[in-house]
Protein backbone atom coordinates (compact mmCIF):
# COMPACT_ATOMS: atom_id res chain seq x y z
CA UNK A 1 0.00 0.00 0.00
CA UNK A 2 2.84 2.47 0.80
CA UNK A 3 4.73 1.32 -2.02
CA UNK A 4 1.48 2.43 -4.09
CA UNK A 5 1.15 5.32 -2.11
CA UNK A 6 4.89 6.72 -3.07
CA UNK A 7 4.37 5.63 -6.84
CA UNK A 8 0.92 7.70 -7.21
CA UNK A 9 2.82 10.65 -5.50
CA UNK A 10 6.16 10.47 -7.55
CA UNK A 11 3.82 10.38 -10.85
CA UNK A 12 1.75 13.32 -9.66
CA UNK A 13 4.97 14.95 -8.55
CA UNK A 14 6.41 14.24 -12.61
CA UNK A 15 2.77 15.14 -14.05
CA UNK A 16 3.20 18.36 -12.93
CA UNK A 17 6.63 19.56 -14.70
CA UNK A 18 7.67 21.86 -16.75
CA UNK A 19 5.66 21.06 -20.25
CA UNK A 20 7.96 20.79 -23.06
CA UNK A 21 5.47 23.34 -25.22
CA UNK A 22 2.60 25.50 -23.57
CA UNK A 23 0.75 25.50 -26.42
CA UNK A 24 0.49 21.67 -26.78
CA UNK A 25 -0.37 20.81 -23.52
CA UNK A 26 -2.92 23.54 -23.95
CA UNK A 27 -4.51 21.91 -26.58
CA UNK A 28 -4.61 18.66 -24.66
CA UNK A 29 -6.32 20.47 -21.99
CA UNK A 30 -9.12 22.05 -23.89
CA UNK A 31 -9.52 18.10 -25.72
CA UNK A 32 -9.74 17.00 -22.39
CA UNK A 33 -11.99 19.36 -20.89
CA UNK A 34 -14.72 19.29 -24.22
CA UNK A 35 -14.33 15.06 -23.52
CA UNK A 36 -15.11 14.86 -19.56
CA UNK A 37 -17.78 18.21 -19.48
CA UNK A 38 -19.63 18.25 -23.03
CA UNK A 39 -19.20 14.06 -23.17
CA UNK A 40 -20.72 13.58 -19.20
CA UNK A 41 -23.48 16.24 -19.89
CA UNK A 42 -26.42 13.70 -21.19
CA UNK A 43 -25.69 11.72 -17.83
CA UNK A 44 -25.72 14.44 -15.89
CA UNK A 45 -28.82 15.58 -16.96
CA UNK A 46 -30.69 12.91 -16.89
CA UNK A 47 -29.61 11.56 -12.91
CA UNK A 48 -29.83 14.83 -11.63
CA UNK A 49 -33.36 15.66 -12.90
CA UNK A 50 -34.50 12.15 -11.46
CA UNK A 51 -32.46 12.76 -8.16
CA UNK A 52 -33.91 15.99 -7.42
CA UNK A 53 -37.57 14.72 -8.14
CA UNK A 54 -36.88 11.50 -6.10
CA UNK A 55 -35.42 13.34 -3.31
CA UNK A 56 -38.29 15.94 -3.11
CA UNK A 57 -40.80 13.07 -2.93
CA UNK A 58 -39.18 10.70 -0.46
CA UNK A 59 -38.74 14.70 1.85
CA UNK A 60 -42.64 15.54 1.52
CA UNK A 61 -43.41 11.57 2.02
CA UNK A 62 -42.20 11.75 5.50
CA UNK A 63 -42.56 15.33 6.25
CA UNK A 64 -46.11 15.62 5.52
CA UNK A 65 -47.59 16.56 8.98
CA UNK A 66 -49.85 19.42 10.23
CA UNK A 67 -46.71 20.68 12.13
CA UNK A 68 -44.36 21.11 9.88
CA UNK A 69 -44.47 23.62 7.12
CA UNK A 70 -44.54 22.83 3.60
CA UNK A 71 -41.22 24.90 2.78
CA UNK A 72 -39.53 22.49 4.63
CA UNK A 73 -39.41 20.07 1.56
CA UNK A 74 -37.58 22.85 -0.53
CA UNK A 75 -34.75 23.41 2.09
CA UNK A 76 -33.99 20.05 2.47
CA UNK A 77 -34.13 19.19 -0.92
CA UNK A 78 -31.97 22.19 -1.51
CA UNK A 79 -29.19 20.91 1.37
CA UNK A 80 -29.70 17.43 0.34
CA UNK A 81 -29.02 18.18 -3.48
CA UNK A 82 -25.96 20.92 -2.83
CA UNK A 83 -24.24 18.62 -0.16
CA UNK A 84 -24.39 15.42 -0.89
CA UNK A 85 -26.45 14.36 -4.21
CA UNK A 86 -25.38 16.70 -6.82
CA UNK A 87 -21.34 16.35 -6.05
CA UNK A 88 -21.12 13.12 -4.82
CA UNK A 89 -23.59 10.97 -6.86
CA UNK A 90 -22.24 12.80 -9.35
CA UNK A 91 -18.29 11.74 -8.96
CA UNK A 92 -19.30 8.62 -8.35
CA UNK A 93 -21.21 8.37 -11.78
CA UNK A 94 -18.15 10.54 -13.40
CA UNK A 95 -15.77 7.95 -11.81
CA UNK A 96 -17.49 4.96 -14.05
CA UNK A 97 -17.64 7.14 -17.37
CA UNK A 98 -14.49 9.19 -16.98
CA UNK A 99 -12.31 7.06 -15.02
CA UNK A 100 -13.10 3.97 -16.95
CA UNK A 101 -12.13 6.04 -20.09
CA UNK A 102 -8.73 7.20 -19.09
CA UNK A 103 -7.38 3.83 -17.28
CA UNK A 104 -8.16 2.27 -20.50
CA UNK A 105 -7.15 4.85 -22.67
CA UNK A 106 -3.69 5.41 -20.99
CA UNK A 107 -3.55 1.46 -20.51
CA UNK A 108 -3.88 0.57 -23.89
CA UNK A 109 -1.26 3.35 -24.45
CA UNK A 110 0.92 1.76 -22.40
CA UNK A 111 0.71 -1.99 -23.65
CA UNK A 112 0.93 -0.84 -27.07
CA UNK A 113 4.35 1.20 -26.54
CA UNK A 114 2.80 4.41 -27.19
CA UNK A 115 3.78 5.58 -23.94
CA UNK A 116 7.82 4.68 -24.56
CA UNK A 117 7.52 6.36 -28.46
CA UNK A 118 6.62 9.53 -26.08
CA UNK A 119 9.52 9.07 -23.82
CA UNK A 120 11.66 7.84 -26.67
CA UNK A 121 10.96 11.76 -28.16
CA UNK A 122 11.79 13.42 -24.72
CA UNK A 123 8.24 13.79 -24.02
CA UNK A 124 7.31 13.54 -20.30
CA UNK A 125 4.67 11.43 -20.62
CA UNK A 126 3.34 11.44 -17.25
CA UNK A 127 3.01 15.27 -17.79
CA UNK A 128 1.25 15.20 -21.16
CA UNK A 129 -1.06 12.52 -20.76
CA UNK A 130 -2.04 12.78 -16.79
CA UNK A 131 -1.60 16.73 -16.39
CA UNK A 132 -4.59 18.05 -18.73
CA UNK A 133 -6.60 15.21 -17.56
CA UNK A 134 -6.65 16.48 -14.30
CA UNK A 135 -6.92 19.74 -15.21
CA UNK A 136 -9.91 19.34 -17.30
CA UNK A 137 -11.24 17.23 -13.68
CA UNK A 138 -10.70 19.88 -11.53
CA UNK A 139 -12.39 22.81 -13.78
CA UNK A 140 -14.97 20.83 -15.71
CA UNK A 141 -16.50 18.21 -12.46
CA UNK A 142 -17.91 21.42 -10.51
CA UNK A 143 -19.11 22.79 -13.93
CA UNK A 144 -20.75 19.79 -14.21
CA UNK A 145 -21.91 19.50 -10.39
CA UNK A 146 -23.33 23.36 -10.85
CA UNK A 147 -25.44 22.25 -14.15
CA UNK A 148 -26.59 18.91 -11.76
CA UNK A 149 -27.53 21.64 -8.81
CA UNK A 150 -29.61 23.44 -11.04
CA UNK A 151 -31.36 20.59 -12.80
CA UNK A 152 -31.68 18.66 -9.28
CA UNK A 153 -33.28 21.55 -7.93
CA UNK A 154 -36.08 21.90 -11.19
CA UNK A 155 -36.66 18.46 -10.64
CA UNK A 156 -37.72 18.64 -7.56
CA UNK A 157 -39.79 21.43 -8.99
CA UNK A 158 -41.60 19.33 -11.66
CA UNK A 159 -42.71 16.71 -9.11
CA UNK A 160 -44.13 19.31 -7.20
CA UNK A 161 -45.81 20.42 -10.13
CA UNK A 162 -46.71 17.20 -10.64
CA UNK A 163 -48.13 15.29 -7.33
CA UNK A 164 -49.05 18.54 -5.99
CA UNK A 165 -48.42 17.51 -2.28
CA UNK A 166 -46.08 20.22 -2.02
CA UNK A 167 -47.03 23.21 -4.11
CA UNK A 168 -44.64 24.95 -6.09
CA UNK A 169 -45.19 28.68 -4.23
CA UNK A 170 -44.09 26.41 -1.03
CA UNK A 171 -40.93 24.15 -2.49
CA UNK A 172 -39.85 28.09 -3.78
CA UNK A 173 -40.22 29.79 -0.70
CA UNK A 174 -38.45 26.82 0.61
CA UNK A 175 -35.48 26.85 -1.36
CA UNK A 176 -35.02 30.47 -0.25
CA UNK A 177 -35.25 29.71 3.24
CA UNK A 178 -32.51 29.92 5.38
CA UNK A 179 -29.72 29.31 2.76
CA UNK A 180 -26.61 28.96 4.48
CA UNK A 181 -24.20 30.26 1.99
CA UNK A 182 -21.00 27.42 3.44
CA UNK A 183 -23.17 24.56 1.42
CA UNK A 184 -21.97 25.90 -1.69
CA UNK A 185 -18.51 26.35 0.01
CA UNK A 186 -19.00 23.05 0.95
CA UNK A 187 -20.10 21.69 -2.58
CA UNK A 188 -17.54 22.99 -4.38
CA UNK A 189 -14.27 21.90 -2.23
CA UNK A 190 -16.13 18.59 -2.85
CA UNK A 191 -16.40 18.72 -6.75
CA UNK A 192 -12.73 19.67 -6.60
CA UNK A 193 -11.45 17.31 -4.81
CA UNK A 194 -13.30 14.93 -6.48
CA UNK A 195 -12.46 15.56 -9.61
CA UNK A 196 -8.72 15.52 -9.07
CA UNK A 197 -9.45 12.15 -7.62
CA UNK A 198 -10.78 10.79 -10.62
CA UNK A 199 -8.62 11.55 -12.99
CA UNK A 200 -5.39 10.83 -10.94
CA UNK A 201 -6.24 7.41 -9.27
CA UNK A 202 -7.74 5.81 -13.24
CA UNK A 203 -4.83 7.73 -14.51
CA UNK A 204 -2.23 6.06 -11.85
CA UNK A 205 -3.70 2.71 -12.51
CA UNK A 206 -3.71 2.95 -16.55
CA UNK A 207 -0.08 4.12 -16.76
CA UNK A 208 1.16 1.28 -14.82
CA UNK A 209 -0.69 -1.26 -16.68
CA UNK A 210 1.70 -3.88 -18.05
CA UNK A 211 0.87 -6.94 -19.94
CA UNK A 212 -2.45 -6.81 -22.40
CA UNK A 213 -5.90 -6.57 -22.97
CA UNK A 214 -6.83 -8.48 -19.76
CA UNK A 215 -4.69 -6.07 -17.54
CA UNK A 216 -6.05 -2.88 -18.96
CA UNK A 217 -9.64 -4.17 -18.33
CA UNK A 218 -8.52 -4.88 -14.74
CA UNK A 219 -6.81 -1.08 -14.29
CA UNK A 220 -9.96 0.24 -15.58
CA UNK A 221 -11.71 -1.61 -12.95
CA UNK A 222 -9.17 -1.28 -10.38
CA UNK A 223 -9.62 2.83 -11.31
CA UNK A 224 -13.23 2.87 -10.93
CA UNK A 225 -13.14 1.00 -7.48
CA UNK A 226 -10.83 3.09 -5.72
CA UNK A 227 -12.08 6.40 -6.64
CA UNK A 228 -15.29 5.35 -5.70
CA UNK A 229 -13.54 4.30 -2.12
CA UNK A 230 -11.65 7.64 -2.08
CA UNK A 231 -14.43 9.56 -3.13
CA UNK A 232 -16.81 8.31 -0.26
CA UNK A 233 -14.15 8.95 2.25
CA UNK A 234 -12.65 12.17 0.74
CA UNK A 235 -16.87 13.07 1.24
CA UNK A 236 -16.52 12.36 4.91
CA UNK A 237 -13.33 13.78 5.60
CA UNK A 238 -14.78 17.10 3.72
CA UNK A 239 -17.78 17.15 5.83
CA UNK A 240 -16.59 16.43 8.96
CA UNK A 241 -14.16 19.56 8.89
CA UNK A 242 -15.87 21.93 7.16
CA UNK A 243 -19.54 21.82 8.46
CA UNK B 1 27.96 6.27 -32.72
CA UNK B 2 26.74 4.62 -29.56
CA UNK B 3 28.70 2.30 -27.60
CA UNK B 4 27.40 0.24 -24.89
CA UNK B 5 29.98 -0.84 -21.98
CA UNK B 6 29.45 -3.77 -19.83
CA UNK B 7 25.38 -3.59 -19.81
CA UNK B 8 24.17 -5.94 -17.31
CA UNK B 9 20.29 -5.72 -16.96
CA UNK B 10 18.67 -7.80 -13.92
CA UNK B 11 14.86 -8.32 -13.66
CA UNK B 12 14.48 -9.56 -10.04
CA UNK B 13 16.60 -12.56 -10.01
CA UNK B 14 16.75 -12.95 -13.65
CA UNK B 15 19.99 -11.56 -15.24
CA UNK B 16 18.97 -10.48 -18.91
CA UNK B 17 22.18 -9.18 -19.96
CA UNK B 18 25.59 -10.02 -18.77
CA UNK B 19 27.91 -7.75 -19.43
CA UNK B 20 27.11 -6.64 -22.82
CA UNK B 21 29.76 -3.82 -24.59
CA UNK B 22 29.38 -3.04 -28.19
CA UNK B 23 29.55 0.02 -30.98
CA UNK B 24 26.99 0.82 -33.16
CA UNK B 25 29.02 2.86 -36.14
CA UNK B 26 26.94 6.03 -38.32
CA UNK B 27 26.49 4.96 -41.74
CA UNK B 28 25.73 1.15 -41.05
CA UNK B 29 22.93 -0.90 -40.26
CA UNK B 30 23.75 -2.28 -37.21
CA UNK B 31 21.73 -5.89 -36.67
CA UNK B 32 21.32 -7.13 -32.99
CA UNK B 33 20.32 -10.63 -33.75
CA UNK B 34 19.61 -13.51 -31.43
CA UNK B 35 16.83 -16.35 -30.12
CA UNK B 36 13.48 -15.23 -28.41
CA UNK B 37 15.09 -14.31 -24.66
CA UNK B 38 18.21 -13.91 -25.51
CA UNK B 39 17.92 -10.09 -24.61
CA UNK B 40 17.89 -8.27 -27.88
CA UNK B 41 14.96 -5.74 -27.06
CA UNK B 42 16.17 -5.58 -23.54
CA UNK B 43 19.45 -4.55 -24.70
CA UNK B 44 18.05 -2.13 -27.39
CA UNK B 45 15.56 -0.61 -24.71
CA UNK B 46 18.75 -0.06 -22.13
CA UNK B 47 20.50 1.69 -24.76
CA UNK B 48 17.50 4.31 -26.04
CA UNK B 49 17.00 4.41 -21.94
CA UNK B 50 13.34 2.86 -21.99
CA UNK B 51 15.44 0.29 -18.96
CA UNK B 52 17.84 1.67 -17.38
CA UNK B 53 20.66 -0.71 -16.60
CA UNK B 54 21.51 -2.42 -13.45
CA UNK B 55 25.24 -1.84 -14.55
CA UNK B 56 26.75 -0.48 -17.41
CA UNK B 57 26.82 2.85 -19.26
CA UNK B 58 25.62 3.49 -22.85
CA UNK B 59 27.43 6.37 -24.44
CA UNK B 60 26.03 8.56 -27.64
CA UNK B 61 29.08 10.54 -29.09
CA UNK B 62 30.89 10.34 -26.35
CA UNK B 63 28.20 11.13 -23.95
CA UNK B 64 27.24 9.16 -21.51
CA UNK B 65 23.45 8.54 -21.79
CA UNK B 66 22.94 6.21 -18.55
CA UNK B 67 24.42 8.66 -15.74
CA UNK B 68 21.96 11.95 -17.64
CA UNK B 69 18.87 12.94 -15.25
CA UNK B 70 15.60 13.49 -17.51
CA UNK B 71 16.13 16.83 -18.87
CA UNK B 72 19.66 16.73 -19.62
CA UNK B 73 18.85 13.64 -21.96
CA UNK B 74 15.86 15.59 -23.98
CA UNK B 75 18.51 16.86 -26.60
CA UNK B 76 20.02 13.48 -27.37
CA UNK B 77 16.44 11.99 -27.46
CA UNK B 78 15.25 14.32 -30.15
CA UNK B 79 18.07 12.77 -32.31
CA UNK B 80 16.64 9.25 -31.71
CA UNK B 81 14.17 7.91 -33.84
CA UNK B 82 12.41 4.69 -33.31
CA UNK B 83 10.49 2.93 -34.69
CA UNK B 84 8.80 -0.09 -32.79
CA UNK B 85 7.37 -3.61 -33.03
CA UNK B 86 3.43 -2.77 -33.52
CA UNK B 87 4.48 0.85 -34.77
CA UNK B 88 3.26 2.71 -31.48
CA UNK B 89 1.24 5.54 -33.34
CA UNK B 90 -1.07 7.70 -31.69
CA UNK B 91 -4.37 6.26 -32.25
CA UNK B 92 -5.97 9.54 -31.26
CA UNK B 93 -4.38 11.46 -34.18
CA UNK B 94 -4.09 10.88 -38.14
CA UNK B 95 -1.08 10.05 -40.01
CA UNK B 96 0.08 13.49 -40.48
CA UNK B 97 -0.56 14.52 -37.03
CA UNK B 98 1.53 11.56 -35.53
CA UNK B 99 4.17 12.90 -37.72
CA UNK B 100 3.72 16.47 -36.76
CA UNK B 101 3.74 15.65 -33.43
CA UNK B 102 7.73 15.82 -32.42
CA UNK B 103 7.80 18.75 -35.00
CA UNK B 104 4.64 20.49 -32.50
CA UNK B 105 6.96 19.99 -29.25
CA UNK B 106 10.53 20.27 -29.88
CA UNK B 107 10.35 22.98 -33.41
CA UNK B 108 9.39 26.34 -33.89
CA UNK B 109 8.00 25.84 -37.37
CA UNK B 110 5.36 26.97 -38.92
CA UNK B 111 2.20 25.30 -39.39
CA UNK B 112 2.81 25.01 -43.44
CA UNK B 113 6.60 23.75 -42.50
CA UNK B 114 5.44 21.51 -40.28
CA UNK B 115 2.78 20.31 -42.64
CA UNK B 116 5.32 20.18 -45.37
CA UNK B 117 7.99 18.23 -43.45
CA UNK B 118 4.99 15.85 -42.96
CA UNK B 119 4.47 15.13 -46.69
CA UNK B 120 7.58 14.93 -47.35
CA UNK B 121 8.58 12.41 -45.04
CA UNK B 122 5.24 10.27 -45.60
CA UNK B 123 6.52 10.51 -49.56
CA UNK B 124 9.63 8.99 -48.68
CA UNK B 125 8.26 6.15 -47.04
CA UNK B 126 6.05 5.64 -50.22
CA UNK B 127 2.83 7.13 -48.19
CA UNK B 128 1.96 9.88 -50.28
CA UNK B 129 -1.37 11.47 -49.68
CA UNK B 130 -2.50 9.19 -46.88
CA UNK B 131 -1.73 11.95 -44.24
CA UNK B 132 -5.80 11.91 -42.66
CA UNK B 133 -6.25 8.85 -42.60
CA UNK B 134 -6.16 7.05 -39.00
CA UNK B 135 -3.77 4.43 -37.51
CA UNK B 136 -6.70 2.17 -37.83
CA UNK B 137 -7.30 2.41 -41.51
CA UNK B 138 -4.09 1.55 -42.14
CA UNK B 139 -2.52 -2.29 -42.59
CA UNK B 140 0.38 -3.45 -40.92
CA UNK B 141 2.94 -2.53 -43.67
CA UNK B 142 1.66 1.04 -43.70
CA UNK B 143 1.67 1.32 -40.27
CA UNK B 144 5.24 0.65 -39.81
CA UNK B 145 6.09 2.93 -42.61
CA UNK B 146 4.26 5.29 -40.51
CA UNK B 147 6.25 4.57 -37.82
CA UNK B 148 9.38 5.16 -40.20
CA UNK B 149 8.23 8.67 -41.04
CA UNK B 150 7.77 9.74 -37.51
CA UNK B 151 10.97 8.75 -36.63
CA UNK B 152 12.85 10.26 -39.89
CA UNK B 153 10.30 13.64 -39.16
CA UNK B 154 13.21 15.07 -36.75
CA UNK B 155 16.20 14.27 -38.83
CA UNK B 156 17.45 11.90 -36.33
CA UNK B 157 21.17 11.10 -36.13
CA UNK B 158 20.06 7.88 -34.53
CA UNK B 159 17.37 5.52 -35.66
CA UNK B 160 16.49 2.16 -33.82
CA UNK B 161 14.36 -0.24 -34.85
CA UNK B 162 12.50 -3.05 -33.48
CA UNK B 163 11.26 -6.08 -35.00
CA UNK B 164 10.76 -4.30 -38.49
CA UNK B 165 9.42 -7.10 -39.81
CA UNK B 166 7.28 -8.86 -37.44
CA UNK B 167 3.98 -9.36 -39.07
CA UNK B 168 4.82 -8.54 -42.16
CA UNK B 169 4.52 -10.54 -45.36
CA UNK B 170 7.97 -11.14 -47.41
CA UNK B 171 7.48 -8.69 -50.00
CA UNK B 172 6.37 -6.08 -47.64
CA UNK B 173 9.45 -6.70 -45.18
CA UNK B 174 12.08 -6.15 -48.10
CA UNK B 175 10.17 -3.12 -49.00
CA UNK B 176 10.70 -1.84 -45.04
CA UNK B 177 14.25 -3.25 -44.70
CA UNK B 178 15.07 -1.29 -48.12
CA UNK B 179 13.69 1.62 -46.57
CA UNK B 180 15.92 1.55 -43.28
CA UNK B 181 18.64 0.86 -45.05
CA UNK B 182 18.35 3.65 -47.81
CA UNK B 183 17.73 6.24 -44.85
CA UNK B 184 20.52 4.97 -43.04
CA UNK B 185 22.47 6.10 -46.19
CA UNK B 186 20.95 8.91 -46.52
CA UNK B 187 21.30 10.54 -43.52
CA UNK B 188 23.95 8.81 -42.33
CA UNK B 189 22.20 7.63 -39.11
CA UNK B 190 23.41 4.83 -36.57
CA UNK B 191 21.19 2.72 -36.64
CA UNK B 192 20.49 -0.48 -34.94
CA UNK B 193 17.97 -3.14 -36.03
CA UNK B 194 16.72 -5.47 -33.51
CA UNK B 195 15.66 -8.81 -35.87
CA UNK B 196 15.68 -12.09 -35.62
CA UNK B 197 14.43 -12.46 -39.50
CA UNK B 198 17.58 -13.94 -41.63
CA UNK B 199 16.42 -12.28 -44.60
CA UNK B 200 16.88 -8.82 -42.76
CA UNK B 201 20.07 -9.92 -41.57
CA UNK B 202 21.61 -11.07 -45.04
CA UNK B 203 20.10 -8.15 -47.14
CA UNK B 204 21.09 -5.40 -44.92
CA UNK B 205 23.40 -6.45 -41.98
CA UNK B 206 26.25 -3.98 -42.25
CA UNK B 207 27.32 -5.15 -38.82
CA UNK B 208 25.90 -7.21 -37.01
CA UNK B 209 25.27 -8.83 -32.99
CA UNK B 210 24.27 -12.41 -32.11
CA UNK B 211 23.13 -12.40 -28.81
CA UNK B 212 22.73 -15.97 -26.58
CA UNK B 213 21.99 -16.00 -23.37
CA UNK B 214 22.24 -12.70 -22.43
CA UNK B 215 25.50 -12.58 -23.64
CA UNK B 216 27.72 -11.39 -27.07
CA UNK B 217 28.38 -14.32 -28.52
CA UNK B 218 29.60 -13.61 -31.94
CA UNK B 219 30.04 -10.05 -33.92
CA UNK B 220 30.43 -9.60 -37.64
CA UNK B 221 28.61 -8.62 -41.08
CA UNK B 222 26.58 -10.66 -43.28
CA UNK B 223 29.36 -11.88 -45.53
CA UNK B 224 30.88 -13.62 -42.49
CA UNK B 225 27.91 -14.68 -40.80
CA UNK B 226 27.68 -17.61 -43.52
CA UNK B 227 31.26 -19.28 -42.76
CA UNK B 228 31.31 -18.83 -39.29
CA UNK B 229 32.51 -21.96 -37.01
CA UNK B 230 29.86 -20.57 -34.46
CA UNK B 231 27.86 -23.54 -33.20
CA UNK B 232 24.92 -21.61 -31.68
CA UNK B 233 25.22 -19.00 -34.01
CA UNK B 234 25.00 -21.70 -36.92
CA UNK B 235 21.93 -23.22 -34.90
CA UNK B 236 20.09 -19.83 -35.17
CA UNK B 237 20.95 -18.61 -38.93
CA UNK B 238 20.40 -21.89 -40.53
CA UNK B 239 17.38 -23.30 -38.61
CA UNK B 240 15.15 -23.74 -41.68
CA UNK B 241 15.44 -25.72 -44.16
CA UNK B 242 16.02 -23.02 -47.11
CA UNK B 243 18.56 -21.44 -44.81
CA UNK B 244 20.26 -25.07 -44.66
CA UNK B 245 20.18 -25.44 -48.49
CA UNK B 246 21.11 -21.85 -49.22
CA UNK B 247 24.41 -22.39 -46.90
CA UNK B 248 25.12 -25.75 -49.20
CA UNK B 249 25.26 -23.22 -52.27
CA UNK B 250 27.33 -21.02 -50.64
Amino acid sequence: MFHSLGRYLLLLRLSFRKPEKFSVYWAEVMREMVSEGIGSLGIIVIISLFIGAVATIQTAFQLVSDFIPKTVVGGITRDSTILEFSPTICALVLAGRIGSSIASQIGTMRVTEQIDALEIMGVNAPGFLISPKIIAGVTMIPVLVVVSVILGLSGGYLACAASKEVSTADYLAGLTDGFNPLIVTVCAVKAIVFGFLINSICAYQGFYTSGGALEVGQAATRGVVYSCIMILFADLVISRVLL
Amino acid sequence: MIETKDIVKTFGENEVLKGISAEFKPGKNNLIIGGSGSGKTTLLKCIVGLHEPTNGDVFFDGQNFTNMHFRERVPIRKEIGMLFQNSALFDSMSVADNIMFPLNLFTDMSKSEKQDRANFCLKRVNLDGKGKLHPSELSGGMKKRVGIARAISMQPKYLFVDEPNSGLDPLTSILIDRLISDLTQEYNTTTVVVTHDMNSVMGIGDHIIFLHGGQKWWEGSNKEIAHTNNQELNEFVFASPFMKAAREKL
